[in-house]
């Protein structure tokens, strides 16, 4: 109980992690209840309004931790209200983590099950939800396990079901786990996959707030956003905007990590708008031994690689945006001077023409063939003109040009790898025949 | 390196099942029900109910796909074009076991490309493919969420991270 003393007079600096300090998870009811668990909720049924809720939630400027950074409160405050709104509301919990160096939702997964469901009941409320669904990657065994007996516990409890602790509001959660494609965590896509359809993403709008699952209002957020919730709901706003220590105008805290050959790769809950440098240098340990940072992808696959000079960014989401990239994931990946950047980046785009959905010919056909480029490269066997057509392809995949974020997000390590490391794509290229030169 | 050939069922696969018929056991059948009682739409249950098939026998046979069918009320062929559509759903036979390695960039970095040469010396496979004795089945998948433990595979549903490539043949004697 001492901990959950604690949090009530001190409010906590770590909000998503503080639970796990000296355990290595919190699997039961019992205990989570012990750690101030379900305590928010509890104040959200008997002295919070669903509006009230969501006005803490936008007022806390909490940002989607998904990738994107769409404010959470904006995107909730879309679903229709009131006596006239469709009963049938969904929440959905995108746990489909599949961003290439990405780990964080994992840990929370697996290690704090209950959170996700206080996160998930309190979002609920707030936008007058009928169900929920945790959409979880299929290979996440041990937080099936986890979230399904938190799940039964949290319904034995009365934290789920009929008229949730007497507050006249009903509410049930599933776990549907994915059967493999990384294109299921696009939130559209998601959707159809959620019906039981092939995951090919759906036209924008009608947004899925408006018209979602079974043409429902449906909100979809991140595990890590959910997360956030109960916290923003026991402590305030302002509380929760302080936790940045004015390391950034966002606010809270973020799971960062990092990943690559660095000497202790990891995840870490630290201020949003912590520097890249102090990801890598103090809490990664650094370059393992002999080797030195040659490039950077700040939060996934899909972001576009910075060099030793961006460092010092602090990882938020305008910071990062401004230097040319997206924080993303906000979970780093090092490249070290061992690498060769046309291998690196022919392993990137080779993910990524494997994963495209197909539906639309500029992401089917552009990406195999980037990876054909590349590879060529990688061998030393690419032609005059192999950069341009990269770079040609790379504009024809950009934002707006296809269905969904998938090819434009394909693109960013690649168009960024070209403007940074030219040399080494220029290297690739077969020298052109004596004859040839001879005239 | 693709799961293609595993998708995509063969003419012959598709006759045999056909004069097999498809019977579901009573836990897949119970299953199923349990599962569709999950959604507003019952067609929400083909993955899940494609999974189970597959929980049971190792693989989804091509007479299961009519019988998903009618059991949820949905056309086959959209049961069909579902279980086309996720990698993780097996249309032919697989190994006993099935070993998911992960070819994500971070893995890659950290020592994929020897991790993966060690795996197809010593299964003499490729990815795709089964051992001759239907042991192991070898697959690539993305990013499995363990960055920090890189290299990483899975075999069923165990995670092992980091797989030194000379400790691939003590790792898979576990795995009879
Ligand atoms: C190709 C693609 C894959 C995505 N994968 C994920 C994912 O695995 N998990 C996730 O939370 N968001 C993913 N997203 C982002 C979602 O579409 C969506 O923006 C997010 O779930 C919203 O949650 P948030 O507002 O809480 O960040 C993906 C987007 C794209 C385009
Ligand atoms: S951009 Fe790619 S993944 Fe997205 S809808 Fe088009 S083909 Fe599918």
């Amino acid at each position: 109980m001492s901990a959950g003393a604690d949090i009530r007079t001190s409010p906590e600096t770590h909000p998503l992690t503080w639970r796990l300090r000296g355990r290595e998870a919190v699997t039961e009811l019992a205990d989570y209840e012990a750690l101030d668990g379900y305590a928010a909720l509890r104040l959200a049924l008997t002295e919070l309004s669903p509006g009230d809720v969501t006005q803490r939630v936008k007022d806390s400027n909490l940002r989607g931790r998904g990738g994107a950074g769409f404010p959470a409160g904006i995107k909730w405050s879309l679903v229709p209200m009131g006596a006239d709104a469709p009963r049938q509301k969904y929440l959905v919990c995108n746990a489909d983590e599949m961003e290439p160096g990405t780990f964080k939702d994992r840990l929370l997964l697996e290690r704090l099950p209950h959170q996700l469901l206080e996160g998930m009941i309190l979002t609920g409320y707030a936008i007058q939800a009928s169900r929920g669904y945790i959409f979880l990657r299929g290979e996440y065994v041990l937080a099936t396990q986890r979230l399904e007996q938190a799940l039964t516990q949290a319904r034995q409890a009365g934290y789920l079901g009929e008229t949730i602790l007497g507050s006249g509001w009903s509410f049930d959660l599933f776990v549907h786990t994915g059967a493999g494609r990384y294109i299921c965590g696009e939130e559209t896509a998601l959707i159809n996959s959620l019906e039981g359809r092939r995951a090919n993403p759906r036209a924008k709008p009608p947004f899925p707030q408006i018209a979602g699952l079974w043409g429902k209002p449906t909100v979809v957020n991140n595990c890590e956003t959910l997360n956030c919730i109960p916290a923003i709901v026991r402590h305030g706003a302002e509380w929760f905007k302080g936790l940045s220590q004015g390391r950034s105008p966002d606010s809270g805290t973020k799971l960062y990590g990092a990943s690559g050959r660095v000497q202790r790769p990891g995840v870490w809950e630290l201020p949003i708008g912590t520097t890249a440098r102090e990801l890598l240098e103090e809490h990664a340990g650094g370059m393992r031994e002999g080797l030195a940072l040659k490039a950077w992808l700040p939060g996934g696959a899909s972001t576009d690689f910075l060099l030793p000079s961006h460092l010092d960014l602090a990882m938020d989401y305008d910071t990062i945006m401004k230097a040319g990239s997206r924080m993303g994931t906000g979970l780093m990946m090092a490249v070290d001077d061992r690498q060769s950047m046309v291998s690196v980046v022919r392993n990137l785009e080779t993910f990524f023409a494997r994963e495209s959905c197909g539906w639309c010919t500029p992401c089917r056909d552009g990406l195999p063939w980037t990876v054909k480029l590349l590879s060529a490269l990688e061998r030393g066997e690419g032609e005059l003109g192999d950069l341009e057509i990269l770079a040609q392809i790379a504009r024809q995949l950009g934002p707006g040009k296809t269905f969904c974020a998938h090819a434009p997000g394909a693109i960013e390590p690649l168009q960024s790898a070209l403007k940074y490391f030219r040399e080494e794509f220029e290297r690739g290229i077969a020298a052109p025949p004596a004859a040839a030169i001879n005239g | 390196m693709s799961t293609d050939n595993l998708s995509r069922p063969t003419a012959s696969l598709i006759a045999s099942d056909r004069r097999c018929g498809f019977v579901f056991t009573d836990a897949e059948r119970e299953a199923i029900e349990h599962e569709i009682g999950h959604y507003e739409d019952s067609r929400a249950a083909s993955i899940g109910a494609l999974k189970i098939v597959q929980e049971s026998r190792g693989w989804v046979p091509d007479a299961a796909i009519p019988a998903i069918g009618q059991l949820i009320g949905i056309p086959a062929s959209d049961v069909e074009g579902v279980a086309t559509f996720y990698s993780l759903i097996f249309r032919q036979p697989v190994g006993r076991h099935v070993i998911k390695v992960c070819d994500s960039i971070a893995c890659f970095l950290t020592g994929y490309d020897e991790l993966a040469a060690a795996l197809r010396a010593e299964l003499g496979v490729e990815f795709g493919q089964t051992t001759a004795d239907g042991r192991f089945t070898l697959l690539p998948i993305c990013c499995l969420g363990n960055c920090d433990k890189g290299p990483t595979l899975m075999i069923d549903d165990d995670l092992h991270g980091p797989v030194e490539p000379s400790g691939v043949r003590v790792l898979l004697e576990a795995y009879p």
